[in-house]
């Protein structure tokens, strides 16, 4: 009997285009070092250029910004290490600005040099996960040296005023920087647009492979490598090309480029009617994030009285794989940060589930998870205390 | 597939609890103990009939992770049958044991069924004015989430590497999670501090 498998975890990774595994399959060949002046690392070094465009065009990025890096959690660490060594080097704007609701590789970075004693500011949110504009107002001031807020949020995929935020940042003085990682492939991002100094993202949560991604960088804008070692993208980012992984991010984001609007509509659809089908067929239950702001394929909702864990493995059990924001399945004891963040109660964090869309689900996968989740909810609930 | 995230017993245990209480199901019971919150992410209720100072029939409710089902679950099918005694001191690791293991941080926080029958048990002692001559002899959860017990407080007071509920919180992280035992740790520091240093 074949295994049923709904994948609904798009935001923590996608599956590769078929495309993209076609494209790394050829450029497999592309075995030349391609910082090499010879044949072979001419030959790379083309392919690897195709795709940079190809990046730069997916963000409207300005040219000559793009610099491939491991991934957002590099490229996010990059950008807090380099403003931390200009305050090391004695620059007056000593204070960092970010959200509550940030990526762990910003959240972790923040909370490790707060222990060192550098000062980090983090903005709040309001009940759906958004930037509170007056809070960020009152945290400027011409000691900041960076701003940062992510552009969607991973678990509620709610939506940042991150336009808005660069340009009260840049009135004073600050730079910008935006983790715009769940963002790509899904909604519009145009990094002349947003008016950001700095840009991460990863192509894994696009159809691209996983272990390579960009941070690209507005000319100009204060920089400091965090790989010393190579002359490799101009010495922004040290380490022998990854070839094979930057021509597959090279077609992913082509190919996110050219559906975007089509997949973001789809998205959204699929969203809505898992939505409204979980509304209708499942008593008190809360949508997390914002209806108004939100990444097209991202649910999050909590089932009071149903624990997380149980709800993930349950469905599991039945082939649907999604995440969950209770801290069982954390590894910790803490339920979810972004949604007790945003003001959601400990006790609707610890049920929370998460439902992420991407290109391969269907409406028919949707009608299955609306068959299998509410006898699971049931069950569940009848087994809790009453 | 890959292996499933526990062990196939637990597996088993959290596919088919044995011994839930359902809401159809009148269930006249001698005992009823409760422990854990919403909040900490894992609460449970157990109720017990008590026949001949053995525990006679057990149904459990469970708020919680899958191995706080199978863990509560396979409690509860060690505890029937056994003398009040010997259901009393049924302790966490027979219950691991039992269900072929479980990862270490899942241990400390979702094996709360053996406390939940010790409640039953007292309650049940209590409601009949019977003596209760193993309640001192266990230690008793202060901090339910991060399962701090009050034997483990008495002795960080008392070797004074806790002077202050700070240095507690630093030890021990009680109330770091859902917060609800501060003022129960507060007065047990209090009357420690005054026992053995003022």
């Amino acid at each position: 009997m074949e295994q049923t498998i709904i994948y609904l975890d798009n935001n923590a990774t996608t599956p590769l285009h078929e495309d993209v595994i076609a494209a790394m399959n050829r450029a497999n060949e592309l075995y030349g070092n391609a910082s090499s002046m010879h044949a072979m690392g001419r030959e790379a070094m083309e392919a690897i250029e195709e795709s940079r465009q190809a990046v730069r065009d997916l963000i409207d990025a300005p040219e000559g910004s793009i610099v491939f890096t491991s991934g957002a959690s590099e490229a996010n660490n990059t950008v807090f290490n380099l403003f931390r060594e200009r305050i090391d080097l004695g620059s007056k704007r000593n204070r960092i600005v970010t959200t509550t609701i940030e990526h762990p590789s910003i959240i972790e970075m923040v909370a490790h040099l707060r222990e060192l004693g550098y000062t980090i500011d983090l903005c709040p949110v309001d009940h759906t996960g958004r930037v509170v504009m007056e809070e960020m107002e009152k945290l400027m001031g011409d000691d900041v040296a960076l701003v940062s807020v992510m552009l969607g949020n991973n678990e509620i995929g709610t939506i940042q005023p991150v336009k808005e935020i660069a340009l009260l940042a840049h009135h004073h003085g600050a730079y910008v920087h935006t983790d715009a990682t769940q963002a790509i492939g899904k909604i519009p991002v145009s990094m002349e647009e947003l008016g950001v100094d700095y840009l991460s993202l990863s192509a894994h949560k696009f159809y691209g492979p996983k272990g390579i991604g960009v941070l690209a960088i507005r000319k100009g804008v204060p920089f400091a490598p965090f790989f010393h070692g190579g002359h490799q993208e101009g010495g922004k980012r040290a380490g022998t090309y990854n070839n094979t992984a930057i021509v597959g991010m090279g077609v992913a984001a082509r190919i996110a480029r050219e559906e975007l609007e089509e997949e973001s509509a789809r998205l959204w659809k699929l969203r809505e009617m898992l939505r409204e089908g979980i509304e209708a067929s499942i008593p008190n239950v809360v949508v997390n994030g914002s209806r108004d702001y939100c990444l097209p394929g991202t649910l999050d909702v909590s089932f009071p009285r149903a624990e997380g864990e149980s709800i993930l493995l349950y469905l599991d059990l039945e082939g649907i794989m999604v995440s969950t924001g209770s801290a069982c399945a954390s590894g910790s004891l803490e339920p979810s940060y972004v949604l007790l963040a945003s003001g959601v109660d400990i006790e609707l964090a610890h049920g929370s589930i998460r439902f992420s869309f991407g290109r391969y689900n269907t409406e028919d996968e949707v009608h299955y998870v609306l068959e299998k989740l509410p006898p699971i909810i049931k069950r569940l609930r009848e087994m809790s205390i009453r | 597939m890959a292996q499933w995230v526990y062990s196939p017993v637990v597996k088993d245990h959290f596919m088919n609890p044995r011994n839930t209480w359902s809401e159809e199901e009148h269930f006249e019971a001698d005992g009823v103990g409760e422990v854990g919150s919403l909040a900490c992410g894992d609460q449970m209720q157990v109720l017990i009939k008590v026949e001949n100072d053995r525990v006679a029939d057990l149904r459990w409710l469970t708020y919680g992770c899958a191995s706080a089902i199978a863990s509560t679950s396979m409690m509860s099918e060690l505890a029937i049958g056994m003398t009040l005694e010997e259901a009393y001191f049924l302790s966490p690791e027979r219950i691991t044991e039992a269900l072929g293991g479980l990862p270490e941080h899942k241990f400390h926080c979702s094996v709360l069924g053996d406390k939940a029958l010790r409640a039953a048990i007292d309650d049940y002692l209590k409601k009949n004015g019977k003596p209760n001559p193993w309640q001192s002899q266990v230690a008793k959860v202060i901090c339910e989430c991060k399962q701090v017990t009050d034997i483990q407080v008495e002795e960080l007071v008392k070797s004074k590497e806790a002077t202050t509920l700070e240095e507690l919180e630093k030890l021990t992280g009680y109330g770091t999670v859902c917060g609800k035992c501060k003022p129960q740790m507060a007065l047990l520091f209090d009357q420690l501090q005054h026992l053995y240093h003022v």
